[in-house]
């Protein structure tokens, strides 16, 4: 396909695979910050391909592993509701909080739907005049532009029965908050993407200059993120901590006007807790008050039920802070797989563990 | 969960505020929201992502990739020159 193949050149690849090894002259780490990034590298396997001097580590990049149990505990009481029909992205259904997930409240008899755009959600509120549903809105910035639409779409056709749960989260938080850990030992990011295509560059400015850390917004095939690696290493070998931009195709300074004019509309910026990493303050967005009808926190009685976050035997926190890699974890491969989840980065086609353990990597 | 994919706009139909059109990738079609791509026409190619188009595709930046190669080159030419 136009503007994905060209992207996967094994000539061009092995031109930027030569480069970075002419380049590096010391020990570098990098992270890279979206799970689909974290895919691509090692489904193509392309952390091998570099010197042995470059570390590779994988970051929070997985909206779905950071997603905190007690948002998924919200969703699994509503699921189990009689008169709630609850739409979820289907990265979500086997996600754990507790002892249950959505996919066992759904055999269970709850009436759990998955869809692939939050549009089709107000599609079936309109269907259901006489059901509440409810969409679980989870995602970095590069999806939380689509929600706003369908909450703002929602207002215009005034839908009585239609709400969403909450739970977006902001990229350039959790990367102030890794990097203000005395532990930290990332010197450099290729920052995400497609959120760098929503938000823009200019919040990771401060970040760069602040903790003097190259931010490179990177896309998503293998020559993309072999670009956004030599870039990020040229900065480190020519003592530059700057923000720059791979991903031109789709990255704009500014970022997408329209969406950023969305966002701000709909949301309010909130603490948020991070699966694994704890509460990083204003890494999150909440529903602002004027579309306080369509927030299920607020539509709804709630009786919470404390969870626990994860298994003590999950180094999921440690793996997005870069301290480990998947395969450092005892139970990786065997106490924990995709079948049998010890956490969510298991679970999640983008977490870091479940492309560790589909791709082969000991 | 940010994975967004490139297609071709085939048609534009539905009006602001919730614009809405044809989009094809590869073989498939899809109806995607273009509100967030004001200014996209047919035939322009769009990164879709949960159904809403985010940005459109830069032909002239498409090629950077390739581009900055060559640089690289160029660069290490004069260095070594």
């Amino acid at each position: 396909m136009k503007y994905l193949d060209e992207y996967r050149d094994p000539g061009a690849a092995s031109r930027y695979v030569d480069a970075i090894a002419a380049l590096v002259r010391q020990k570098w780490t990098l992270m890279e910050v979206c799970g689909g990034q974290t895919h691509a590298i090692v489904r193509y396997g392309l952390h091998e391909l570099l010197p042995s001097q470059v570390e590779i580590v994988h970051g929070p990049g997985c909206p779905v592993c950071v997603t905190p149990a007690e948002r998924i505990s919200r969703a699994l009481d509503l699921a189990r509701r009689p008169n709630v029909i609850l739409c979820s992205f289907g990265d979500m259904l086997r996600v754990p909080a507790g002892d249950a997930d959505l996919l066992r409240v759904r055999a269970e008899g709850g009436d759990v739907r998955v869809v692939y755009s939050p549009l089709d959600a107000l599609q079936i509120a309109t269907q259901h005049p006489d059901r509440d549903v409810v969409f679980f809105a989870v995602g970095f910035e590069t999806t939380a532009p689509a929600i706003a639409m369908t909450v703002q779409q929602a207002a215009r056709l005034a839908l009585p029965n239609f709400s969403v749960l909450v739970s977006h989260v902001r990229v350039p938080q959790a990367l102030d908050a890794l990097l203000s850990d005395p532990d930290n030992r990332v010197q450099g990011f290729l920052a995400a993407g497609h959120v760098n295509t929503i938000m823009g560059m200019a919040e990771y400015e401060p970040i760069a200059r602040a903790y003097r850390v190259p931010i490179v917004a990177t896309g998503f095939e293998p020559l993309d993120i072999l670009q956004g690696v030599y870039m990020c290493l040229r900065q480190l070998e020519e003592g530059r901590a700057e923000v720059e931009n791979q991903y031109t195709r789709a990255v704009r300074p500014a970022g997408n006007e329209a969406a950023i004019t969305a966002l701000q509309d709909v949301f309010e910026v909130v603490d948020r807790v991070w699966r694994g990493m704890g509460t990083i303050a204003a890494s999150g967005l909440g529903l602002a008050a004027k579309y306080a009808r369509f927030d299920a926190d607020r539509r709804f009685d709630w009786t919470d039920v404390q969870v626990e976050e994860d298994s003590a035997r999950c180094i999921a926190g440690s793996i997005m802070r870069g301290h480990s890699r998947p395969s450092d974890c005892a139970e990786f491969g065997a106490g924990c797989t995709p079948d049998h989840p010890l956490g969510a980065p298991m679970v999640s086609s983008e977490g870091a563990c479940a492309a560790y353990f589909r791709y082969g990597v000991a | 969960m940010c994975l967004a994919v490139p297609g071709q706009i085939r048609a534009i139909d539905g009006e602001a505020p919730l614009r809405m059109g044809t989009v094809q990738f590869g073989g498939v079609t899809r109806e995607v929201c273009l509100a967030y791509v004001p200014d996209a026409v047919v035939d322009d190619y769009v990164l879709v992502h949960v159904g809403f188009a985010i940005a459109t595709i830069d032909a002239e930046a498409a090629a950077q990739v390739f581009r900055y190669l060559d640089e690289i080159d160029e660069i290490d030419a004069a260095t070594t020159a």
